[in-house]
């Protein structure tokens, strides 16, 4: 059986001038469905270069990027926005929600873009809100949230228009060691019980300890693998 | 539509300053609003033309009454054949809008000066014998349906009665016309009997002629006979200004570019800082916001989805503006009295939502193509 995220030589080089900066060298990875892959390595080692690809949010220069199949590298544009809505969700490490909308519009974001009723996307929100146990607050505004808080509703976000892959930065980079094991066990149920793909960059090995496997990045290469 | 609470969050993020620029584009339509109207009351000018015809005014201004008591020196000076006088009534029929040039006069000095118009002979005769009677030109009777022996009130914004009243009753005996094609369109005003006129309104004012109308026997003889009238009357209390009919015109329309070239010089200004401000405002709204926009385009926004939404931020900042301004610009006009001609219309809101539209346009583009064209990861990392 195929991996549902295939990567083939995958090379990305910065160019910024006349400088020439190869920040992944040939990168083969497979990810398989329903894996929970932990990315670990040095900072400036290409974590987030390698994530960002993944998530369809930059373009390689060299190798090829399948996912189910599909050759993401091919897609631009529309068709690449389309097929980031329907397929992965994100989640950063500053949360990145939109400071202007409470937390129940927040999660309805993504679903601005599908052909559907307001009520639907309402319902749709509050599912989502409750799945990370925080109905109760979908009228917050982000900054009446605390950050462990905010994480969630970015991960309802995340969630909320159901798709395989969820790609995190870094989650728990900005929280403290209890809230850090609170979302740490909430994308681990997610996997283990929603059957979500997830790929996840951290510096701490205890964040890494949640995942299936470590896949280790030096220097924008892979050295080397541990499964859990 | 639901996008709508995206638009409306980005736009009040920061109240004061959404505050400042709406506070700005309300000026700027207000003035709009408000330079509208005055060209309303402008429009209502009086119409003169005649080659062999001369107007004697008060040297400082036609709106200087001159008075009836000039006559006999004016008519003895060489080369004058026909003396009348016509003194702007200023009446308002029944609404405020329904305002139409009337000029009090005395009729057979009327029918003397000006040959162009076309009345028939009993009507001549009627305007004569009736005290308080009036002649209408064909265009006006037929835009509010006069018939002769109709009775039309007129309230004067310039005229008192003895009584201290402004409503004055007219009876109209006569409908007038013009000789050829071109006075038949300048029949949309109305005269009035002078003689009516003078002994009902307040006796302060009794003998004030307006300006004088000057037929002249030699049509080649104009600037002779206006240098000799004006001569006449050097170092009086009454000194005079006589002009062809034509300059008077010309003075007159002169004056009324004078104004319309302030308040469009006004507007100008004021959309062109408006535009700067709004535009400034909108750059740095956008630039603040570069890493939501990478959040947005990372969800699966599309790049035009995103200029659309900058689009809209400033088109919903300037159609509110404008409909803030457009209002206090009615309620300011609605507060004049009743009697006060200056009146906004439609065709203020059709002009007003252009101008927001564009202003939107001009504004929210250079911004909204930024945004268009960020690149995700940059935008995400805050570049
Ligand atoms: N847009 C860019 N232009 C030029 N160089 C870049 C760009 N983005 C990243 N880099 C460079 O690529 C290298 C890898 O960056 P990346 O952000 O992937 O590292 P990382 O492993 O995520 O590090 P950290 O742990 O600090 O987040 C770094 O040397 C960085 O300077
Ligand atoms: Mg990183």
């Amino acid at each position: 059986m195929s991996a549902l995220i295939e990567i083939r030589g995958l090379t990305k080089v910065y160019e910024r001038g006349a400088q020439r900066i190869e920040v992944l060298h040939g990168i083969d990875l497979d990810i398989p469905e329903g894996d929970f892959v932990a990315l670990m390595g040095p900072s400036g080692s290409g974590k987030t270069t390698l994530l960002n690809l993944i998530g369809g949010l930059d373009t390689l220069t060299d190798g090829s990027l399948k996912i189910d199949g599909e050759r993401i590298d091919a897609l631009s544009g529309a068709a690449l926005a389309a097929w980031r809505a329907n397929t992965v969700g994100f989640i950063f490490q500053s949360y990145n929600l939109m400071p202007v909308l409470n937390a129940q519009r927040n999660v309805e974001l993504p679903l601005l873009l599908a052909d559907m009723s307001a009520r639907e996307r309402a319902t749709r929100a509050q599912v989502a809100l409750e799945l990370v146990g925080l109905s109760d607050r979908a009228s917050h505004k982000p900054n009446e949230l605390s950050g462990g808080q905010q994480q969630r509703v970015a991960i309802a976000r995340a969630l909320v228009s159901d798709p395989r892959i969820l790609i995190c930065d870094e989650p728990t980079g900005d929280l403290d060691r209890k809230t850090a094991d609170e979302i740490l066990r909430m994308l681990q149920s997610l996997n283990r019980d929603h059957g979500k793909t997830i790929v996840m960059v951290t510096h701490d090995p205890k964040a890494a300890e949640y995942a299936r496997r470590t896949v280790h990045l030096d220097k924008g290469t892979l050295v080397d693998e541990a499964v859990h | 539509m639901k996008y709508l609470p995206l638009v409306l969050g980005a736009l009040f993020r920061k109240k004061w300053r959404t505050f400042l620029a709406l506070l700005s584009l309300m000026l700027a339509f207000l003035l709009l609003g408000l330079g509208q109207a005055v060209n309303s009351l402008v429009e209502g000018g009086a119409e003169f033309l005649g080659v062999d015809r001369l107007i004697t005014q008060a040297r400082t201004s036609f709106t200087q009454p001159l008075p009836l008591r000039l006559l006999p020196r004016i008519e003895a000076v060489p080369g004058v054949k026909r003396v009348g006088w016509s003194q702007f009534f200023g009446g308002v029929y029944q609404d405020p809008r329904n305002f139409f040039p009337q000029f009090a006069v005395d009729p057979t000095r009327l029918y003397d000066t000006y040959p162009e118009w076309i009345l028939d002979p009993d009507a001549k005769r009627d305007f004569v014998a009736t005290r308080n009677g009036a002649i209408a030109g064909r265009l006006l009777a037929e835009k509010y349906g006069w018939k002769v022996g109709d009775t039309i009130p007129l309230n004067s914004i310039i005229w008192q009665k003895r009584d201290g009243g402004n409503a004055w009753e007219w009876k109209l005996v006569g409908i007038f016309d013009g000789r050829d094609e071109a006075w038949q369109k300048r029949t949309t005003i109305m005269y009035l009997n002078f003689a009516h006129f003078d002994e009902s309104r307040v006796p302060g004012a009794a003998g004030l002629a307006g300006v004088f109308v000057v037929r002249l026997s030699d049509p080649q003889a104009v600037d002779e006979v206006a240098a000799r009238i004006d001569a006449q009357f050097e170092n009086s209390p009454d000194e005079t200004k006589t002009q062809s009919e034509q300059e008077f015109q010309i003075g007159f329309l002169r004056q009324i570019g004078d104004i319309a070239f302030i308040i469009n010089a006004i507007l100008g200004a004021a959309f062109f800082s408006i535009l700067i401000l709004t535009g400034f405002i909108m750059n740095q709204s956008v630039r603040e916001r570069v890493p939501e926009f990478g959040v947005l385009k990372c969800l699966g926004f599309t790049d035009r989805t995103v200029l659309g939404l900058v689009l809209g931020e400033a088109l919903a900042l300037c159609l509110l503006g404008a409909l803030l301004g457009i209002a206090l610009a009615f309620a300011v006009t609605a507060l004049l009295p009743a009697d006060y001609p200056a009146r906004i219309d439609g065709r203020v809101l059709v002009i007003a939502a252009i101008s927001a539209v564009t202003l939107a346009v001009v504004v929210g583009l250079p911004p909204a193509w930024r945004a268009m064209h960020l690149k995700i990861v940059d935008a995400l990392a805050g570049r």
